[in-house]
């Protein structure tokens, strides 16, 4: 019998972990690793932080230098799309003509930015933010510009805004809702993220969205909002979101709900496919039903979790959630997700602080600017029946480490 | 260039030369060290880049901060007072000879 062979489709960080993680797993068929870029697979944060801002090179984004792939026995394929998945022949066709049998398949195809549908969007100048080429493209304009406009603040809209206002660009930044990563985080960070680019300089439109975007010769010249005002801009990044890449799983009948459909071993409706990272959507007993997470702890320890079972040790996906974002001198670590929670308490001061976030009582997420400790905390405690009231958690001198030794211990 | 050596569980080293700016952890990913996982890619966020630094060397590392030390206290291998992460021991001429032990395991 033929060596079992796992195709990955899907070169990002999930991808990359399962592909790397098979074989440390005791998987001893073939692994084929199928990315449509032209590039080595390749760490997506730095590309909104350090990178964009010139202080890291593209060396520094590879997950593993080319020889690591040859000695793992990772067969890399890049510059190739799949374009379709056959489930009956267990196959998959390339955009270049090949095929690829498998005997388990892991799709790993991430998420694409989201567009914005107005009239001139296709003008030179208007970028997204999603693939090393964007990066690219956005480290050289942001060269020259002078006026930037940032539709969407989200995490990456926010971290592009801090970059370029450093790089000493006129920042406004317009949003759709009366928050920014109002979508992710509580009102306390919300509001505090707000002022602090306010501080920094950035201008901001909250409940705004962009009408149309005006050009000259090709070239974008200022953004048109619904409010009718026009924002001079050289530069605009549209940062609204992202859509999941689901169309393959979709066209080969498999199950697809804001993103593909797995169940707690991140299986999809087919046994012999799983999908992990950005395009999976999951059930978590880290939030009320199912969740799709963009983040790189959730395609890491996702790939991990396919491997093991590829390779003979099944278990269920049951992760601690975190996440991190760095804009200006301020560090975002969010543990846990706390979209749903119903009541919230504040430790710390105006300049270093975590808001604990509790639903019926019990602790469900936690976030922390520049307060590393509590994060750390925070994510030993949500791995098990956390334990800690709203009044510990807001008492200064209640020892939360002393407390996670505690239930470690019992 | 300066001299880093890693030392496996099993007592196995392995010797790079490392250049000035770069960190032992992306020294050991560029090299294929195994052992060093580094999952977020040097942003202190994982603590699976963590390693043990011969004892009396510790004195020529670069001070540790207090996200570090925050982080120290989620490796998956034990903490002991040489534990250090490595995408912090960025490589200085001073560090030259650094010797610096893997643990069992990073996560």
């Amino acid at each position: 019998m033929p060596a079992p062979v796992v195709a990955i489709i899907g070169a990002g960080q999930a991808g990359f972990q399962v592909a790397a993680s098979l074989h440390q797993e005791g998987f001893a068929g073939r692994v084929v690793l199928v990315g449509d870029e032209p590039f080595l697979p390749y760490q997506r944060p730095p590309l909104s932080k350090s990178y964009l801002a010139g202080n890291t090179g593209v060396e520094d984004l590879w997950l593993r230098p080319a020889e690591f792939y040859a000695k793992q026995q990772i067969d890399l394929v890049d510059s190739d799309a799949v374009i379709e998945i056959d489930r009956h022949h267990r196959r998959l066709r390339l955009a270049s003509g090949a095929e690829i049998s498998w005997n388990h398949l892991v799709i790993a195809t991430g998420a694409r930015f989201r567009p914005l549908p107005v009239p001139g969007a296709e003008l030179d100048g208007v970028l997204p933010l999603r693939t090393l080429a964007d990066a690219d493209m956005l480290r050289q304009r942001l060269n020259e510009a002078r006026e930037v406009v940032v539709v969407g603040a989200g995490f990456i809209g926010l971290e592009f805004a801090s970059v370029a206002i450093a790089a000493d660009a006129d920042v406004h930044i317009i949003e759709i809702t009366h928050h920014p990563m109002g979508r992710v985080v509580s009102a306390q960070t919300s509001r505090f993220f707000a002022d602090a680019h306010r501080r920094w300089g950035a201008k901001i439109s909250f409940a705004t969205g962009v009408a149309r975007i005006l050009g000259g010769n090709g070239r974008v010249t200022a953004v048109e909002t619904t409010d009718s005002r026009r924002l001079p801009a050289d530069l605009v990044l549209i940062c609204i979101g992202v859509i999941p890449n689901a169309e393959l799983a979709r066209d080969a009948g498999l199950a697809v709900d804001n993103g593909i459909v797995v169940d707690e071993y991140l299986a999809t409706s087919d046994p012999a496919i799983s999908a992990i990272g950005d395009c999976a959507n999951f059930p978590t007993p880290f939030a009320i039903g199912r969740v799709r997470l963009e983040s790189v702890q959730n395609a890491v320890d996702q790939g991990r979790c396919v491997a093991a079972r590829i390779a003979g040790t099944p278990a269920v996906y049951d992760k601690v959630p975190w996440f991190w974002s760095d804009q200006g001198d301020l560090k975002l670590q969010i543990a846990g997700i706390t979209t749903s929670h119903d009541a919230s308490v504040v430790r710390g001061d105006d300049r270093s602080f975590s808001v604990f976030c509790f639903r019926a009582g019990r602790l469900i997420g936690v976030e922390s600017v520049n307060r590393t400790g509590d994060h750390v905390v925070a994510r030993r405690l949500l791995a098990g029946e956390p334990g800690l009231s709203p009044e510990q958690a807001a008492d200064g001198n209640y020892d939360l480490r002393a407390h996670a030794r505690g239930l470690s211990a019992r | 260039m300066p001299k880093i050596t890693y030392v496996h569980p099993n007592g196995a080293q392995e010797v790079l030369d490392v250049a000035v700016g770069t960190s032992v952890m992306r020294a050991a990913i560029l090299n294929g060290v195994d052992g060093i996982v580094a999952e977020c890619g040097g942003e202190m966020m994982c603590a699976t880049c963590h390693v043990y630094v011969e004892e009396p060397q510790l004195e020529r590392t670069p001070k540790m901060s207090d996200d570090e030390g925050a982080m120290l206290e989620f490796t998956a291998s034990e903490r002991r007072p040489n534990s250090r992460l490595s995408c912090q021991l960025v490589v200085t001429p001073e560090l030259d000879g650094l010797v610096v032990y893997l643990p069992e395991t990073q996560v």
